[in-house]
């Protein structure tokens, strides 16, 4: 074991996949000379040199095209994007030819391509820079769309995607790149098909992922000291979603709360509620409810981020008025 | 008519440009046809002599009809314009037509409905009309999918037309059951759905549980409570079913009252109430009945309760998601103890309107009902405010934990003489404790303290209780 | 460029001849058998058998021809929806590009693509791409790929000059003489991008003079002679090929059809397209060809009932072929273990 952080846990993940696959390179806006925007790379171009630390003009469509290009080509390309609000560029490369290709050709030409971006509110960015809109991802059939939560997935997430034949999205909150904790040292490869259980608990189910799992196991903390014992399950894979999972925990607790940074229409909290209710319908002895961000573009001002944030209190309030 | 584009179903002919005995070479333009989208030029695929010309301009006609007749050139036999001709039997079918054949298919092999079956399991909106018609699921046999009871069946079993027509309380068609004048709207009582299925498997009725989940909702929690005291009357002999029963119960009330602890902020008053004049009155009273019919102090606490509801509503009702709802009825909840262990508090129906007389016949009928264990349930999920009463039990006061979704609990200790000073004298009296605990999100103290001093203000005029 | 034939004064000098004559015939050929099978499309999409859009390169064979002659069977094309010619062009066989038309399983993409969208993996032909420049970064990224793995190939990429105006196009080209990359840009300049002109659309209407400004080498090449494209591509791509970073070929053509069956062409001047039709590539080559003696009395009818029998065939397969199981309907979202994939 020992102390490291989210962000360089998935630069460790990187590192061992150029080390051990001559295919895999990493390309995006600054990835190189600047060491990445969020400093998850730095210090790679050094050890791997340019061509492998490839720095890209700023044309989304361009470079992520090219990815999928260089996938086609036999390579094992790790895009990097900015953020999700600037993916929304790349957005007919993700959608129009990565997602369809495999499809379209008769099952002919698979695109093994990796694409990594930052999520999520939080920091003061405003309505440019704070959007979680991997639920929009999640939408579209080809596509394999996983959000590491812990140091654990940070780390272990990487490999099992570049084994992957199809396309595969990683979205990494903007909040957890400074998160601390300890990481054993031989810590690998994990699944990337299936939820977990963060905490096993008796009353209420508590689904989150990414940047709300933290929220959701710090509700769960204040629900036990009122005599709540809420189970957590962290979603991991937003699609295909493991399904059997939150499902099988709600059959336990008979009561749901979902929480989701994206906004509530149309979001992945609109989708798991309704497999609740398609599965375990019969289980439930409260209605599903949803703890999401206000509909708003996210603000600048820190009270109004806030306010437009699911927060622990929030958490805490909805499981209280199911009657958990 | 050929077709002309990816969403095109038929097409007029505007103009030809070829006439019958005209010689026609395979790509030559022979006629202008409209589509919705645009006018196009139709080539011909065949070469030869226009024989005859079947659609005449101006007239719509579907993808795939025959234009016109071809001959080729060597006198064979007549070709169809265009390309259709060849008498393939590629002429597209409308999607619709397609569709409707699938249908008409689908409807023809469908095996007869499957034999019924009982169903536990029922949906919300079923479970709704079920209501609204005063049919009792649980005996409804279905005759959809799994045996499973269709919103037809209900229907039909309420009297409603079973063809599928919705026609709320109005008589139409055959003979019912029910004469639709006797169609009583039933209040919608909203629940989980595994409270309905654990009402189901207690055969509890939904519809007398009084819901503490969100919107006021029956739980299954609920289901579990107002299965409790009913459970004596289903269960055989052995001491495995009372202790099972005890310690659910006890289960239950762990629950109920670490919620009331957790939702509720209670806040507490007493005051001391000066009964000699209630006292006096009770012994004159008494005296004109007979054993069976006298009057105890606690009717006279109840129906002081009751009363000074009226002046204090915000004592009286219930706190259904954070929302106090104001009840107009006054039912108190009477606290027993049982024998076999815990605490209930069913509601004797309108305690306020009932005589003195009516009250101690309520009173006894319900303890020992409650004791029994032959509660009817609207009497468990009714109470709109609580009454406990541990004078008996030698204690001088009680601070009693809030029912929810109630808002006050009304305590009373044991009657005692107290030295009481009065008109600057002081003299030994009768006097009981009387403490409220209530909560602070729909009341504060200053109401709770008039509250207590109307108690107390009744109390002094027990020949108007 | 054209050459006369040279006078067979020496053994080496006529037998090279011979091989260029016999080439251009089979230029000729590759040109029949596209405008052929796009005729016959046309019928077929008039009695419904085949649906959809269907775009057709009437007009334009001589550049997918010309181009696809250039490269070498290890290079990959990536082209748009309106490739029918550059698939056959390419080497996929007629059977399963009328299949795939008609939506059957035996087409080149199994009868999931349709028109728009042939693939096929034996000839790195990358389909098929109907989102309008969409094709451009995934070309580049093929050469990036070749680029980091030392491979000596070229990736040919087709669009037309409504892609010029998309984004991606400016995107990739910059990409590619960035990183110098081997890709041989071939921007069929039809004139108009669906049914608006090209000076309706553009500020700068020399499109070569928009890769220039990538300093990307790039020419303007009569699209409607299919030497002269062979002869450009043949040189650009050997460019490429050995390092020369990206090419810029714009070949200037014209469609005959309207842009997909069916518009009533209402956009463009008959005469404009009448004048166009008398530089036909097709009678173009033959009057050549004829000229130079390459092509004899009833040589033409010969070739032409070849491929006429060719077509035949090919639609008699497709009319032949099956309906994939609908149970199959979710295969091939994600990948499924290789031995699946050899089937059917």
């Amino acid at each position: 074991m020992s102390t490291t952080t989210y962000r360089e846990a998935m630069r460790q993940a990187i590192r061992e996949a150029l080390i051990s696959d001559d295919r895999v390179f990493l390309m995006g806006e600054d990835v190189g000379h600047y060491g990445g925007c969020y400093a998850v790379s730095l210090g790679l171009l050094e050890e791997f040199g340019a061509e492998r630390i490839r720095d890209t003009p700023l044309s989304e469509s361009g470079f992520v095209g090219a990815g999928i290009g260089a996938a086609l080509g036999g390579m094992r390309p790790i895009v990097e994007i900015m953020t999700v609000n600037f993916s929304l560029l790349a957005l007919d490369q993700i959608v129009n030819s990565a997602a369809t290709m495999l499809y379209m050709s008769g099952g002919q030409f698979n695109v093994p391509l990796v694409i990594r971006m930052t999520t999520g509110a939080g920091r003061q960015l405003a309505a440019q820079h704070s959007h979680s809109l991997e639920g929009w991802y999640a939408h579209v059939p080809g596509l394999r769309v996983l959000a590491p939560a812990t140091l654990e997935d940070a780390r272990g997430m990487l490999g099992p995607a570049l084994e992957d034949p199809d396309p595969v999205l990683i979205f990494e909150h903007g909040g957890l790149y400074n998160v601390e904790g300890e990481l054993a040292d031989d810590a690998g490869p994990v699944d990337i098909t299936t939820a977990a259980v963060r905490r096993p608990g008796t009353d209420v189910t508590i689904v989150a992922y990414g940047g709300t799992l933290r929220t959701a196991l710090t509700a769960a903390e204040h629900l036990a000291a009122d005599g709540v014992d809420a189970e957590v399950v962290d979603l991991r894979c937003l699609r295909p979603l493991d399904t059997a999972t939150f499902v099988a925990s709600v059959a336990r607790t008979h009561r749901a709360v979902i929480v989701d940074e994206g906004w509530r229409t149309g979001s992945l909290s609109a989708e798991v509620s309704a497999r609740i209710v398609e599965e375990v319908f019969y289980d439930l002895d409260a209605p599903v409810s949803r703890v999401c961000s206000v509909e708003v573009p996210m603000p600048y001002a820190k009270h109004l981020e806030d306010e437009a944030l699911p927060q622990v209190a929030d958490v805490v309030d909805a499981v209280r008025r199911l009657g958990a | 008519m050929p077709s002309l584009g990816a969403d095109m179903e038929a097409g007029t002919v505007s103009q030809w440009l070829v006439k019958v005995g005209d010689e026609v070479h395979r790509g030559d333009v022979v006629a202008v046809v409209e589509t919705e989208k645009s006018t196009i030029e139709v080539e011909i695929f065949e070469s030869g002599t226009i024989a005859e010309i079947l659609v005449p301009p101006g007239k719509r006609v579907p993808v795939g009809a025959v234009l016109a007749h071809v001959t080729s050139g060597a006198g064979h036999a007549a070709n169809t314009v265009p390309s259709v001709s060849t008498a393939t039997p590629a002429v597209p079918r409308a999607p619709v037509v397609t569709a409707a054949h699938a249908a008409t298919v689908d409807a023809a092999i469908s095996p007869p409905a499957p034999v019924a079956r009982r169903s536990t399991v029922h949906s919300p909106v079923l479970r709704h009309l079920a209501q609204e018609l005063g049919v009792d699921l649980v005996t409804l046999t279905g005759s959809g999918p799994g045996g499973a009871v269709t919103r037809d069946d209900v229907e039909k079993a309420g009297g409603r037309r079973g063809d599928g027509t919705r026609r709320r309380g109005r008589a139409t068609g055959k003979p019912k059951s029910v004469p639709p004048a006797e169609l009583q709207p039933v209040t919608r009582v909203s629940s989980s759905p595994l409270a309905r299925r654990k009402a189901a498997d207690l055969g509890i009725d939904l519809s007398a549980v009084r819901g503490t989940g969100p919107h006021g909702s029956v739980i299954e929690r609920d289901v579990r409570l107002a299965a409790a005291p009913a459970l004596p009357e289903k269960a055989g002999p052995g001491t495995t079913v009372a202790d099972d029963r005890a310690a659910a119960m006890r289960r239950a009330i762990g629950a109920l009252m670490a919620r009331s602890k957790r939702e509720i902020p209670h806040y507490y008053l007493s005051t001391t109430i000066d009964l000699t004049a209630a006292a006096a009155w009770l012994e004159q009273a008494n005296i004109e009945r007979p054993v069976t019919a006298r009057l105890v102090l606690p009717v006279l606490l109840l129906k002081a309760t009751a009363l000074a509801v009226g002046h204090v509503p915000e004592m009286n009702g219930f706190m259904i998601d954070d929302v106090f709802h104001p009840s107009e009825a006054v039912h108190v909840g009477v606290a027993v103890s049982l024998r076999t262990g815990g605490v209930i508090a069913p509601a004797i129906h309108d305690t306020g309107g009932l005589s003195l007389d009516e009250l101690m016949t309520a009173l006894k009928d319900l303890v020992g009902r409650a004791r029994a264990g032959v509660l009817r349930s609207s009497e468990m999920s009714d109470p709109t405010i609580t009454v406990t009463n541990l004078g008996d039990l030698g204690v001088e006061a009680v601070f009693g934990v809030i029912y929810p979704p109630q808002v006050a609990l009304v305590g009373f200790g044991r009657v005692t003489e107290q030295p009481w000073a009065h008109a600057g004298m002081l003299g030994i009296r009768p006097c009981v404790t009387a403490t409220l605990s209530a909560d602070h999100r729909v009341s504060d103290g200053h109401r709770g303290a008039r509250f207590l001093t109307e108690i107390n203000r009744l109390l002094q005029e027990p020949e108007k209780l | 460029m054209t050459k006369d034939l040279p006078e067979p004064d020496t053994g080496a000098q006529f037998t090279r001849a011979c091989a260029e004559n016999d080439h251009k015939v089979h230029l000729l050929r590759q040109m029949v058998r596209i405008r052929r099978f796009e005729e016959r499309c046309v019928e077929l999409y008039s009695r419904s058998a085949i649906r959809g859009f269907l775009h057709l390169g009437i007009g334009e064979e001589a550049c997918a021809v010309g181009v696809l002659e250039a490269l070498l069977p290890e290079d990959a094309v990536v082209a748009t929806y309106r490739e029918h010619g550059h698939v056959l062009a390419r080497g996929v066989s007629m059977r399963a590009t009328m299949a795939e038309l008609e939506g059957k399983v035996e087409g080149c993409s199994r009868g999931r693509g349709g028109s728009m969208h042939l693939f096929d993996a034996a000839t790195r032909f990358y389909g098929g791409n109907a989102i309008v420049g969409g094709g451009l970064p995934l070309a580049v990224g093929l050469a990036l790929a070749d680029h980091l793995q030392g491979r000596p190939r070229v990736t040919a990429c087709f669009f037309g000059d409504g892609a010029v105006a998309e984004g991606e196009f400016h995107e990739s080209m910059n990409l590619a003489a960035l990183w110098h990359l081997p890709v041989l840009f071939c921007c069929e300049n039809n004139l108009y991008a669906m049914g608006t002109a090209l000076e309706l659309t553009e500020s700068e209407t020399d499109l070569s003079l928009k890769a220039s400004s990538y300093r990307m080498p790039s020419w303007e090449v009569d699209g409607m002679d299919v030497i002269a494209v062979e002869d450009a591509a043949r040189h650009a791509a050997e460019v490429v090929r050995t390092g020369g970073g990206p090419h810029f070929l714009e070949l200037r053509t014209y469609r005959f059809r309207a842009h997909s069956m069916y518009d009533s062409d209402r956009y463009r001047d008959k005469a404009e397209i009448e004048g166009w039709k008398s530089r036909d590539p097709i009678p173009a080559l033959v009057e050549r060809l004829r000229a130079s003696g390459v092509l004899a009395d009833g040589d033409l009818e010969r070739l032409e009932a070849e491929v006429d029998a060719e077509v035949d065939d090919a639609v008699a397969f497709a009319e032949a072929g099956t309906d994939e199981a609908v149970e199959d309907l979710e295969r091939f979202v994600t990948s499924e273990p290789v031995q699946r994939l050899a089937s059917p």
